[in-house]
C-alpha cells in the first residue's frame, strides 16, 4: 500500500518535473544552450495564472476560471521567454558558450528580484501605483484554490490521491500527445528537427533558424506554465522563488533522460519524482526521510553525469563524419 | 544574354585567412559549370557563401538579377538556387521521405506530391526505403538522397559539392549520370569537384581554382586536354 502510494506521490511529482524539464532540453537541441532562467519562466507562469484571477474572477472559485488561467500563465511565461530570447541571447548567438550561460544565471536572479519588487508595485520606485491591489510578492502568496481540481481527495483502495494529482498527471499527457503531434507531424516540426540536426543544411532548405529557436522558447514556456499552474493547486500557495529548485531538478530531470531528447526529458522527469518518493519512504535510519530528498535528486545528477553522460535515451555523441 | 549567376572578385576569409582571393566566373542557363582543385582550394568555401552560409569580404554574387550577397541563407532557395552540401549532410534521424519534403520546404504549391513521386523516379532505391532514417544509408545512397532533396525545392540551379566524395567507381558513373539527366531536364549546375576527369567530362565551362585563385578556365575538353590539368589532377606525366 505504501509503494502505491508512493507511486501516485511521485508520478506527480514527476509529472511537474517533466512539464519543465521539456523546456531545457527543446532549447538544448536546438541551441546547446542551458536555460538555466527556465525554473523562472515556470513561477512567471504561477503567477501570471494568479494575476489572470485576481484581474478578472477574483473570489471566484468555479471550474470554468481554470482554462482562462492557464491561458494567462501560458501568455506570461511565453512573452517573458520570447523577451529573454531576444533581449539576452539572440545578440550573444555567435559568442563563446560560457557567455550566454552566465546570462542565463542573470536573467534567472533579474525575473526573481523583478517579481519580488514588482508585483504589487509594477512601477518600482517611481510610484505605489498598484491598479489591481495586488499582494506582496516578498512572501508566499496563496493560489486560488479551484473547484474540481482542489478539494477532497479520492481514497482508492486506501491510496490517497489527490483532485490536482489527476489534474498534474492529464495535463502532461495531453501536453506530451500535443508535442508528439507537433514534432513529428507538422512542417514546423519537421523543421526543428531539421535545424536541431544540422543548422547550416536546415537553412539550405529556406529554414528560419532564428524562428525555430523562437518556436522552442514558446513550447518550452508553455509546458512550463502549465506546470506552474499544476503547481499552485498542489500546494496552495506560490511564490518568487518557486523556479530556483524546481528548475534545477527539472534540468537534472533532462539531463537524466538525454538532454535535446524530448522522450528522454519526460521519462527523466518521471523517474526522477519516483525516485524521490520511493527514497523517502523506503530509506531507512539517518538518510530516510524528506529532509533528505534532495540529497537523491542531485546525487542520481552525478551519477548520471559520471556514468551515461547521454541519459537513458541520449545517443553516444559521435563526431560527424 | 546575361549569365543566370555571375560571381566578381569575390573575397572571403575566415579570421585573418583568406580562403577565397579574389575569384570571378560565371553560369550560363543550361550549363554545367565545373569548379576543380584540391583540398583548400576554396570551392566549397565559394559555394557556400553563394548560399549565404558565409558573408563575403567584397565582391558580387548575382542570381538572376539579384545581389544574394544581402539576402539571408533562408531566403536564396526561394529564388530558384538550391545546394546539395560537401558530405551530403542529410538529416541522419529523419526518414527519407521527411528528407525529401524538408527539400520542399519553401514550397507551399500542390506539385510537392508529384515531384516526390519524380525524385522516386531517378532514384527508385528510396522509394523502397523512404521510412528508413537516413542515417543508416550507405554513402551512395546518401548522395542520390541529398541530391534529391536538393531537386525538391524546384530549382533553376542547382549546387553540387563533390558528389563523388567517397563513392565507389560505380556509383559515382550513377551520380554522374544523373548531372547529365538533370542538365537534359532543364537544370544549371555548377558542379564542385576533385575528381576532375568526371567533372570536366560533362561540362559546358570550366575553373581550376588553386588556394583560392582561378588559374586555368576553358570549355570542360580544352582544360581535359590542357597539359597543366593533366599533369596536376589527372596524375599524368
Amino acid at each position: 500500500m505504501e509503494f502505491a502510494q508512493q507511486l501516485v506521490n511521485g508520478l506527480t511529482l514527476g509529472s511537474l518535473y517533466a512539464l519543465i524539464a521539456v523546456g531545457y532540453t527543446v532549447v538544448y537541441g536546438i541551441i546547446q544552450l542551458i536555460n538555466f532562467a527556465h525554473g523562472e519562466i515556470f513561477m512567471i507562469g504561477a503567477f501570471g495564472a494568479l494575476s489572470t484571477w485576481l484581474v478578472f474572477f477574483n473570489g471566484n472559485t468555479s471550474v470554468w476560471v481554470l482554462p482562462i488561467m492557464i491561458i494567462g500563465a501560458i501568455a506570461s511565461s511565453v512573452i517573458v521567454a520570447v523577451l529573454m530570447e531576444r533581449v539576452a541571447y539572440r545578440p550573444l548567438r555567435s559568442a563563446p558558450r560560457l557567455a550566454p550561460l552566465i546570462t542565463a544565471i542573470g536573467i534567472s536572479v533579474f525575473l526573481q528580484e523583478l517579481v519580488r519588487l514588482g508585483y504589487n508595485n509594477p512601477l518600482l520606485f517611481l510610484s505605489t501605483w498598484n491598479p489591481f491591489d495586488f499582494p506582496s510578492a516578498k512572501q508566499k502568496v496563496p493560489f486560488p484554490q479551484i473547484d474540481v481540481v482542489t478539494g477532497a481527495a479520492f481514497n482508492v483502495g486506501g491510496v490517497v490521491i489527490q483532485r490536482s494529482t489527476i489534474f498534474t498527471i492529464g495535463a502532461l499527457i495531453i501536453c506530451a500527445a500535443g508535442l508528439f503531434y507537433f514534432v513529428s507531424r507538422t512542417r514546423t516540426g519537421r523543421a526543428m528537427q531539421a535545424v536541431s540536426q544540422d543548422p547550416d543544411t536546415a537553412r539550405l532548405m529556406g529554414i528560419n533558424v532564428d524562428r525555430i529557436i523562437i518556436v522552442a522558447f514558446v513550447i518550452g514556456a508553455t509546458l512550463a506554465a502549465v506546470a506552474g499552474v499544476a503547481q499552485g493547486l498542489q500546494i496552495t500557495n506560490i511564490n518568487f522563488k518557486m523556479g530556483f529548485l524546481a528548475g534545477l531538478k527539472a534540468f537534472t530531470a533532462a539531463v537524466l533522460g538525454g538532454i535535446g531528447n524530448v522522450w528522454g526529458a519526460v521519462l527523466g522527469g518521471l523517474t526522477l519524482g519516483l525516485v524521490e518518493s520511493m527514497a523517502v519512504q523506503f530509506i531507512p535510519g539517518t538518510f530516510g526521510g524528506s529532509p533528505w530528498k534532495d540529497v537523491w535528486a542531485f546525487a542520481i545528477l552525478i551519477l548520471v553525469l559520471v556514468f551515461r553522460p547521454q541519459g537513458l535515451l541520449g545517443a553516444k555523441v559521435v563526431d560527424r563524419a | 544574354m546575361s549569365a543566370m549567376l555571375e560571381v566578381k572578385d569575390l573575397v572571403v576569409s575566415y579570421g585573418k585567412i583568406k580562403a577565397v582571393k579574389g575569384i570571378s566566373f560565371s553560369v550560363d542557363e543550361g550549363e554545367v559549370v565545373s569548379l576543380i582543385g584540391t583540398n583548400g582550394a576554396g570551392k566549397t568555401t565559394t559555394l557556400r557563401t553563394i548560399s549565404g552560409l558565409l558573408r563575403p569580404v567584397s565582391g558580387s554574387i548575382v542570381f538572376k538579377g539579384a545581389d544574394l550577397t544581402t539576402v539571408p541563407a533562408h531566403d536564396i532557395v526561394q529564388l530558384g538556387l538550391a545546394h546539395s552540401p560537401e558530405g551530403r549532410r542529410i538529416f541522419p534521424k529523419l526518414t527519407v521521405e521527411e528528407n525529401l519534403l524538408l527539400g520542399a520546404f519553401s514550397r507551399k504549391d500542390k506539385g510537392i506530391r508529384g515531384d516526390l513521386e519524380a525524385a522516386y523516379d531517378l532514384f527508385p532505391i528510396l522509394q523502397e526505403r523512404r521510412t528508413q532514417p537516413a542515417g543508416t544509408f550507405s554513402g551512395g545512397e546518401q548522395q542520390m538522397l541529398a541530391m534529391g532533396r536538393a531537386m525538391m525545392s524546384r530549382p533553376k540551379m542547382l549546387m553540387l559539392d563533390e558528389p563523388s566524395m567517397g563513392l565507389s567507381p560505380l556509383m559515382m558513373k550513377r551520380i554522374m549520370t544523373t548531372v547529365s539527366t538533370l542538365q537534359a531536364q532543364g537544370t544549371t549546375i555548377l558542379l564542385v569537384e576533385q575528381n576532375a576527369q568526371a567533372a570536366l567530362k560533362r561540362a559546358t565551362k570550366g575553373y581550376v581554382l588553386e588556394v583560392g585563385r582561378i588559374v586555368l578556365s576553358g570549355t570542360g575538353r580544352e582544360l581535359l586536354e590542357s597539359d597543366d590539368v593533366r599533369k596536376a589532377y589527372l596524375g599524368e606525366d
